[in-house]
């Protein structure tokens, strides 16, 4: 099966890889696993004060499309707030990286972990950002 | 004799529905089942029954290919209790499991990149340990306590193990070359 080239890039020059202090302030990690190919991912963000996502990190082992996958979600997610990057979808994550049918696990696994990088950073640090209720009146 | 289709691979090889399987007792059962649809006592038979014997001795070994291996096993018979083990969808590990893996994966890929076969031997050792815990927590889950959930639980961790080990497996075949 053929990497498409944007995989191949990610692959090779993986962006944001690397650590923040599990404790350092605005620090939120989200950490899945896929049983079926044992990839395992850890995807760190750093929020600033004004709740936008000034960085990101990530540590994946898996295949290619999994690295590329989480490679992409970082580069996504910085310079957004938390809400925004919570309505990344593993379907927009497949299409740029045009992942095969059978790869779309690698996207659903990066999406599971900004999720899960969010759910951490809520509980932690409340609800961050969001004037979650202010749309009670719509 | 009548195929009956229906009837699940345990059964089907004279076994109880239970995790806990004596590997005799499941050699025995194959071999029973295997000599009664063997091609040879059907030299003389008519074409339909030469066909459904054949049918037999697929299911045979597809029972028992699914028997000997414990995570298939334990998967097969959480099938037939209903559950789904989620292996495809279910991505949500507890976090110091996860932690595990990496620090494994880790160690394991400077293991490899140094060539030291007596790390990657002692970190598949590690690992064998872990899962043979694992097995008797899962023998516990399924047969002791019922709890299903904690089984389709401990199929998804077993998968991390297995897919471990056959990374350390391949490390030490390039390392021994």
């Amino acid at each position: 099966m053929a990497y498409s080239e944007k995989v191949i890039d990610h692959y090779e020059n993986p962006r944001n890889v690397g650590s923040f202090g599990k404790d350092d302030e605005g620090v939120a990690t989200g950490m899945v696993g896929a049983p079926a190919c044992g990839d395992v991912m850890k995807l760190q963000i750093k929020v600033n004060k004004d709740g936008i996502i000034e960085d990101a990190k990530f540590k994946t082992y898996g295949c290619g499309s999994a690295i590329a996958s989480s490679s992409l979600v970082t580069e996504w997610v910085k310079g957004k707030t938390i809400d925004e990057a919570a309505t990344i979808r593993n379907t927009q994550i497949a299409a740029e990286l045009a992942l095969p049918p059978v790869k779309i696990h690698c996207s659903i696994l990066a999406e599971d972990a900004i999720k899960a990088a969010i759910a951490d950073y809520r509980k932690k640090y409340g609800g961050g950002d969001i004037p979650a209720e202010s749309k009670a009146a719509d | 004799m009548t195929p009956d289709f229906s009837r699940d691979h345990f059964e089907l090889l004279g076994l109880a529905v239970r995790f806990a399987v004596d590997a005799a007792r499941l050699e025995r059962g194959y071999r029973d089942l295997q000599s009664q649809v063997h091609p040879d006592r059907f030299a003389a038979a008519t074409e339909a029954e030469r066909r459904v014997a054949m049918q037999w001795a697929t299911r045979a070994n597809e029972a028992y290919r699914t028997l000997r291996d414990p995570i298939e096993r334990a998967r097969y018979l959480l099938q037939l209790r209903g559950y789904d083990t989620e292996e495809e969808s279910n991505t949500s590990m507890p976090a110091d499991f996860l932690m595990q893996q990496m620090e494994w994966r880790e160690a394991v890929d400077v293991a490899r990149d140094a060539g030291d076969v007596s790390e990657l031997e002692r970190l598949r050792g590690d690992i064998r340990r872990s899962r043979d815990e694992m097995l008797v927590m899962l023998e516990r889950a399924l047969d002791a306590d019922a709890n299903f959930v904690a089984g389709c639980s401990l199929v998804r961790k077993l998968r991390f193990l297995e897919k471990l080990e056959a990374e350390i497996d391949s490390a030490l075949e390039l390392t021994e070359h």
